[in-house]
């Protein structure tokens, strides 16, 4: 037995306004048909082939060609390559995020609105058009120059560096700070302009100077955020760095790029392999780091 | 036959916290029982062992002649599915529309599919609405659940119980966090339910009042064993006074406090 | 728990980690430098200075140029399909691949002490699974997108297809290992509360889970969708479609103004998909 009434007459129940009758509202098909619409269009452009996926045909030439690379080639001179091949990528993604730390640190001060032109610390300053215009000026530049540095991918910085200064790992250190560069300095700007004002505040009301200000009271609370973000960002980058290497820029990448050309299954096996203990060992890292930063 | 009885129900969190110690107990259906007691005593663990939750650590468990622990899968959810439980808070998921929270009570009867459906397009709307309009607030049928009082997330924690339709109803203190005034009329709510519809009822309560005042029996459960377990009429003050002394938060003699207690529990 | 007695607070820590730490940090540092083969001289010497000064001024002004630009159109909208129908499948893998993978919904907590205890069995079952849904994630996301599509290259063909596949499996990692954090950080009581009324796993992860995640869950997804778009026009390189094959082109013919206009084309690209996804979030 329910334990609710019987009514005796139909409920009157109270649609809410967007919806009456309970259907869903113009907008909503609208933007259901235009989902489905990219979706169709997306799908048939990209050429993909589902049925041939579960087919024998497909689906048989993946497995078979995965079937060939095994087993893996474990002879001493291709291990020797691939572990140097290893340490080489660790090293780019090591240099390359600290150089990237370097770049982000030198122009997101200059990229925070909160610490440039407007906000807490200028508050105070008379509203005179054309000082505050001068200031807008570096804040753009510097905005602009990180949008720049991360829309470039890492890949096309590769292949820019490797034409400006040849092949090896070097121009893959480049290709990797100045990319990593803008995202960090993305990243941390917005960081920066959400830090807490109560203790730029109080200092202020001592009479601290902006420079002051940003050593004792800004700093200190984005610094853990801030290296927490680029030990992320070295995860990333150590699966990057293994595959800059295709464009000429060294690491593992570079073996990989041979060992296909050549038809070398069994040692791009090896190289892969490499790649994901490589991957997990920086992982790893980077989780315990964080965990003790913050 | 016993709709619930227990034989020596034991529970110990991590080895450390006893929080039921060999607990007798006999219910029959339709009955209607207040538990008592200081906080931390127990009841809570208790009744989340009645409703299937947990598993004792000891001692025997039966629900309707279904020994507990030989219950899995789709048995286990069907034993559960009579059994409807009202928490002191937290019943409901925030961002649902309170028309889903109270939907819910179907889910042990729907199948995936159907409920899935229902999530996009509200199954058997009318139901839902009669439900809120026993408890009072048909007109929130639409709202966001987290945009309502405690108060009134607990009327719609009722009605999801009216929906599910069980044989018992748990009520972990469901007036705790409620205005005294609203309190009376929910307790007064479930056992017009209960006697209505035979429904066996057992309610965790911090005031001994209403308990004393409503229900035909009270048990008393301090340091997870049962002290007493009587008609009001002979639950005297010095019994009152046993049950609620020598309570301080900060000294138990496992040697944790409540706040470690609470997180052991609720993992 | 009793409080800590006065001498031990007075007494301070002196560990060992920071001086480690800065000894590892140094030595990494240094081989790492030497390694990589650093010269920063290598701008300021006379063929570095040259080739610079090629690049700079061959790029300005970019390409626009009619030919070029209708050449460029279907890449640019083939790196767009890409990266949708490759996040979308990486949504399709790593979604269920995820909730498996999360240990409060395959093995621990409250939604599983009552089932799993006393039948071994079970527990096993769970603990399977669980295990072999974090292993495939894992293995998924460490090997990079790149290095995926070669493979798939190599296995279907070239064209957009393979890039598909590779972003499918490479983000389905990815987004699958995300999604269990998202799930793992949700109030449990509601999902207790849903459980009593007799709701299967799947019921009360829909009802009760999802819900409460929702806009981190969708916000994490978008977030992918512009990555993929960005990393879709670079798997071209390898043949497997969009902008990224004509970049291969260009550069190799030194050819810098038509990379600018490129560059120009793909940044226009990213900023679109950024504003609609900014907008999609702002609805929930």
């Amino acid at each position: 037995m329910n334990g609710i009434n019987p009514e005796v007459e139909r409920p009157h129940i109270p649609w809410p306004s967007h919806e009456p009758g309970g259907r869903p509202s113009l907008w909503t098909y609208s933007l259901l048909a235009s989902l489905l619409f990219l979706f169709a269009w997306s799908y048939q452009g990209s050429e993909i082939r589902l049925s041939e996926l579960f087919s024998r045909e497909g689906g048989g030439q993946i497995v078979s060609y995965i079937k060939k690379l095994f087993p893996p080639d474990f002879s001493p001179p291709v291990l020797r390559e691939a572990f140097h091949g290893a340490i080489e990528t660790f090293a780019i993604s090591f240099i390359g995020t600290l150089l990237a730390l370097a770049i982000a640190l030198s122009v997101v001060f200059f990229a925070s609105r909160n610490l440039i032109y407007s906000g807490l610390l200028y508050e105070m300053e008379p509203r005179q058009g054309w000082k505050r215009t001068l200031r807008l000026i570096p804040y753009l530049c510097a905005k602009s120059l990180l949008n720049l540095l991360r829309t470039i991918p890492e890949m096309v910085w590769a292949l820019i560096f490797v034409f400006l200064v040849g092949l090896g790992p070097f121009p893959g250190v480049l290709a990797l700070g100045v990319h990593t560069g803008g995202v960090l300095g993305k990243l941390f700007g917005e960081v920066l302009e959400d830090v807490d004002p109560q203790p730029i505040e109080s200092l202020q009301s001592t009479g601290a100077n902006r420079l002051q200000i940003l050593f004792y009271a800004i700093l200190p609370q984005v610094l853990p955020q801030f290296i927490s973000y680029t030990l992320y960002r070295w995860e990333v980058n150590i699966r990057v760095a293994a595959v800059l290497g295709f464009v000429g820029a060294g690491g593992l990448g570079q073996r990989i790029y041979i060992a296909i050309n050549l038809f070398f299954g069994n040692q791009l096996l090896t190289l892969i392999l490499f790649i994901y203990v490589l991957v997990t060992l920086v992982d790893y890292l980077s989780a315990y780091l964080r965990r003790k930063v913050i | 036959m016993n709709q619930y009885r227990l034989e020596k129900v034991t529970k110990v969190f991590d080895h450390r916290l006893v929080a039921v110690d060999e607990i007798d107990l006999r219910v029959q259906s339709g009955e209607r029982a207040a538990l008592i007691g200081p906080s931390g005593a127990g009841k809570t663990t208790l009744f989340r062992m009645l409703n299937c939750t947990l598993r004792p650590t000891a001692g025997k468990l039966w629900i309707n002649g279904d020994e507990v622990v030989t219950l899995h899968g789709k048995r286990l959810r069907q034993v559960r599915r009579k059994i409807g439980t009202i928490y002191q808070q937290h019943n409901l998921v925030p961002r649902l529309k309170v028309a889903h929270n109270v939907l819910a009570g179907n889910l042990g009867q729907w199948s995936t599919v159907r409920s899935l459906i229902s999530l996009v397009r509200p199954v058997d709307l009318e139901m839902a609405y009669r439900a809120l309009r026993q408890v009072g607030i048909e007109e929130k049928i639409f709202t966001r659940t987290d945009e309502l009082s405690g108060g009134q997330q607990q009327r719609v924690a009722i009605a999801r119980v009216l929906i599910q339709d069980p044989e018992v109803i748990l009520a972990d203190e469901p007036v705790s966090s409620v205005d005294p005034s609203l309190a009376t009329v929910i307790v007064k709510l479930l056992l017009e339910i209960s006697e209505r519809t035979r429904k066996t009822l057992l309610m965790n309560l911090h005031s001994v009042d209403l308990a004393l005042a409503y229900f035909p029996r009270v048990i008393g459960i301090k340091n997870g064993k049962a002290l007493f377990d009587l008609s009001p009429d002979k639950v005297s003050d010095s019994l009152l006074e046993e049950l609620y002394s020598g309570h301080l938060p900060d000294n138990h003699e496992n040697g944790l406090t409540d706040e470690e207690s609470k997180a052991l529990v609720y993992q | 728990m009793r409080s800590p007695r006065l001498s031990s607070i007075n007494r301070s820590e002196k560990s060992l980690f920071p001086y480690l730490f800065s000894l590892l940090f140094l030595s990494a540092f240094l081989d790492s430098w030497w390694r990589a083969g650093v010269r920063p001289s290598a701008f300021f010497e006379k063929e570095g200075r040259e080739h610079l000064w090629k690049f700079l001024s061959g790029m300005f002004p970019p390409d626009l140029s009619w030919n070029f630009l209708s050449l460029m159109f279907h890449p640019a909208l083939e790196t767009i399909q890409i990266s949708v129908m490759g996040t979308f499948i990486a949504v399709v893998m790593g979604f269920p691949l995820g909730i498996l993978g999360t240990r409060t919904f395959s093995v621990g907590g409250v939604l599983n002490e009552a089932d799993v205890k006393g039948s071994l069995s079970r527990l096993v079952l769970r603990w399977t699974s669980y295990c072999m849904a974090r292993g495939i994630l894992s293995l998924f996301r460490s090997i990079p997108e790149f290095v995926w599509a070669f493979m798939f290259v190599r296995a279907v063909g070239l064209g957009a297809f393979s890039g598909v596949l590779a972003i499918g499996v490479a983000y389905g990692g990815m987004l699958g290992k995300v999604y269990s954090e998202i799930f793992e950080g949700v109030n449990y009581r509601p999902l207790e509360a849903l459980q009593s009324t007799g709701a299967n796993k799947l019921q009360i992860f829909f009802y009760g889970w999802l819900p409460q995640v929702l806009p981190n869950f969708v916000s994490y997804t978008l977030y992918r969708w512009e990555c993929a778009v960005r990393a879709s026009a670079i798997l071209g390189l390898v043949g497997a479609g969009g902008l990224g094959t004509q970049i291969e082109i260009s550069m190799r013919m030194f050819n810098f103004s038509e990379v600018l206009t490129i560059l120009i084309i793909l940044f226009f690209m990213v900023a679109g998909v950024d504003y609609l996804s900014a907008k999609v979030r702002a609805i929930l």
